[in-house]
């Protein structure tokens, strides 16, 4: 059976800056695919690519068994796309809105109107599917933006970034969604730059970094390839420089620590990876003790995304989503891809 | 997304429906397809416009200020001076009329820029449409709408200060004329829209055409009173095309096809070739859009 996506060899430029080098993934039927990356990795130009909206400069696309650059009209009837910002009309109301995107998509006119009211009520919009759209709350936008990608039951549904700017509540309440759909039987693919999202929803990932895919697999293949386990050790809520490194070298010779790292943003705490599946907590605690130091916090856990991230490309995502930031014009970069 | 979506009917409204898809992705259905989205897509305008009426109020407002100051402007023009019997409101009323729906069709464009910049666009370009030109069509249909409003108002305005009633077959004729040279200017408006970088190079392009179009046009003076650079203009503008027939239609309530409208500075020009023209201004800019349309913003 063909994946539900399949994309190989992407390139893409705008103008001079290339957003995507070099990017290959497989979405098997589904399943719930996450591509997790920092802001300006080339996320949302993959899926622009896949959507049609934009040409890639080299590569190739399928959707099921369709090949989306030369058979775009037969591919964007079985993509729903839920971009990151909602576009709505907002004189419109929902209802409007949503009967406006169905005769789009060609559904036959008299299957719209049920169609829409099983939406409304998959999605809890019964109170608002008659009000103007512009009166909508963050969440509810959202949520009439998924019921529109969803009236012609697509095979696969794309999500850019679903949950930027939901409250929490909002953003339960879409991951509960998206795993219905799935099990309902629709291949999902998302981006994120959220590790716990990815962590939680998605099946398989992609972790991409300045165009390229840097790891692929499911969340606990890229954790054991890692391998180690995390330790979190506050001596003192602020530990001292001086005892702070006095602990590092005691802990370095230890026989299970692999590496340890003082880290001065949070307190001069120290992180260590040790051997996985060992406990070490106790020992860490009682070699503590025999320097008279005390122990604050202490945490052993298995190796979170962000350190498999951290592994690929020697920086956490929380920098590279700050560098990008920084480095970023987003108004520049709109007008491009409007070009 | 109430706690009720985990019950087992939901599943089935969720799962994706292959049968949906591969019935509307052959192509017997273009003709049922377009229309469809086409009527959608004319629906929203006509809501906007239902709960915005300001620029239906505007563009009633607009062409009888013309009528009113620009008449009196040349209310003391001497008797005769813009043909036999004939006052200056009612030389004036066709070029108003055209000049309406002209500038109407020329902001067409408008709207689906903003769309663009909004992303709302992005909604229509990523699903399957039959075509691109359906955009199109909803717009021109809009603005025709707007325009037999306008047409008719003006029509209204000028019997009263002295213009005469048309017959039903002259209110036909002009109604055809004015679909030609809106469902011209709208299609050029819209490839603009799909081709200029933004809202305010699409301003600047209907800034500096608007007015220098109406000038340069038999909308204000005859062709006998320019001189002969202007008149050469003016024969290119397809508006004198479209302001000309009208003009005619008023002086004479007699016309038929082969009835001489004007001369311009190279042959003479009956309703017949009038039609031709317009048709031919209307077939080319439709292709000449095509590759608008149909490109990606990269």
């Amino acid at each position: 059976m063909a994946a539900a996506v399949l994309i190989e060899n992407l390139q893409k430029s705008y103008g001079n800056v290339r957003a995507v080098k070099d990017i290959s993934f497989a979405v098997q039927s589904q399943e719930i695919f996450g591509l997790l990356g920092p802001n300006g990795s080339g996320k949302t130009t993959t899926l622009r690519c896949l959507c049609t909206l934009s040409k890639p400069d080299l590569g190739k696309i399928s959707v099921g068994n369709v090949n989306a650059i030369a058979n775009p009209k037969v591919a964007r009837q079985r993509l729903g796309y839920i971009a990151q910002e909602v576009a709505i009309d907002k004189v419109l109301t929902g209802r409007e809105l949503l009967r406006l995107q169905a005769a789009l998509y060609h559904i036959p006119r008299k299957l719209i109107d049920p169609r829409i009211d099983q939406l409304v009520q998959a999605l809890g919009l019964e109170d608002y599917a008659n009000l103007k759209t512009g009166t909508y709350s963050g969440g509810i936008r959202k949520r009439l933006d998924l019921a529109a990608g969803l009236l012609h039951q697509p095979e696969v549904l794309v999500l850019d970034e679903p949950t930027v700017g939901l409250d929490i509540e909002s953003r339960q309440l879409l991951w509960d969604f998206l795993r219905q759909l799935k099990s309902a039987g629709t291949s999902i693919l998302l981006t994120s730059h959220y590790l716990e999202e990815v962590d939680a929803l998605a099946d398989r990932l992609a972790i991409i970094d300045q165009g390229r895919v840097i790891a692929e697999g499911t969340p606990s293949e890229l954790k054991d390839q890692v391998g180690g386990d995390r330790v979190t050790l506050k001596i003192r809520e602020f530990t001292p420089d001086q005892e702070a490194e006095q602990a590092k070298d005691m802990l370095s010779s230890l026989p299970f620590v692999d590496s340890v790292l003082v880290n001065n943003a949070q307190g001069n705490s120290l992180n260590l990876i040790v051997k996985s599946n060992t406990r070490v907590l106790t020992q860490i605690e009682q070699s503590l003790t025999s320097l008279n130091l005390p122990t604050f916090s202490l945490a052993q856990s298995r190796p979170s995304l962000d350190d498999v991230y951290l592994a690929a490309t020697g920086k956490t995502l929380m920098d590279a989503e700050i560098a990008a930031s920084s480095s970023r014009d987003m108004k520049k970069e709109k007008k491009q891809q409007m070009k | 997304m109430s706690s009720s979506f985990r019950s087992k009917s939901i599943d089935s409204i969720l799962a994706p429906n292959p049968d949906l898809y591969e019935q509307s992705a052959s192509d017997s259905n273009f003709l049922k397809d377009f229309g469809q989205e086409t009527l959608a897509l004319t629906k929203r305008l006509f809501i906007q416009l239902q709960r915005r009426p300001s620029t239906l109020v505007a563009g009633i407002i607009q062409p009888f200020m013309w009528l009113v100051l620009f008449g009196a402007l040349f209310s003391k023009a001497p008797q005769g001076l813009f043909g036999n019997d004939l006052n200056y409101a009612t030389f004036l009323a066709p070029g108003v009329i055209v000049f309406t729906a002209f500038s109407g069709a020329l902001n067409a464009g408008l709207p689906i820029m903003f769309d663009r910049e909004f992303g709302f666009l992005n909604r229509l370009l990523v699903a399957p449409l039959a075509s691109r030109y359906s955009i199109v069509a909803a717009s021109t249909i809009y603005i025709i709408t707007l325009s037999f409003i306008q047409t008719a108002v003006i029509i209204g305005a000028s019997a009263f200060v002295g213009a005469g009633f048309p017959s039903v077959m002259s209110l036909l004729a002009i109604a055809m004329i004015v679909f030609l040279i809106v469902l011209g200017v709208t299609a050029i408006s819209m490839g603009l829209a799909f081709a200029l970088p933004g809202h305010i190079e699409l301003i600047a392009v209907i800034f500096v055409t608007n007015l220098p179009l109406l000038f340069a046009s038999t909308a204000l003076a005859p062709l006998e009173f320019m001189s002969k650079w202007l008149q050469v203009i003016a024969s290119l503008n397809p508006l004198t095309y479209a302001i000309e027939p009208i003009r005619y239609i008023y002086m004479n309530s007699n016309w038929s096809m082969d009835s001489i409208v004007m001369h311009n500075p190279w042959f003479a020009i009956n309703f017949m070739t009038i039609a031709v023209i317009l048709l031919g201004f209307d077939a080319l800019i439709l292709l000449a859009i095509q590759p608008l349309l149909k490109r990606r913003f990269t």
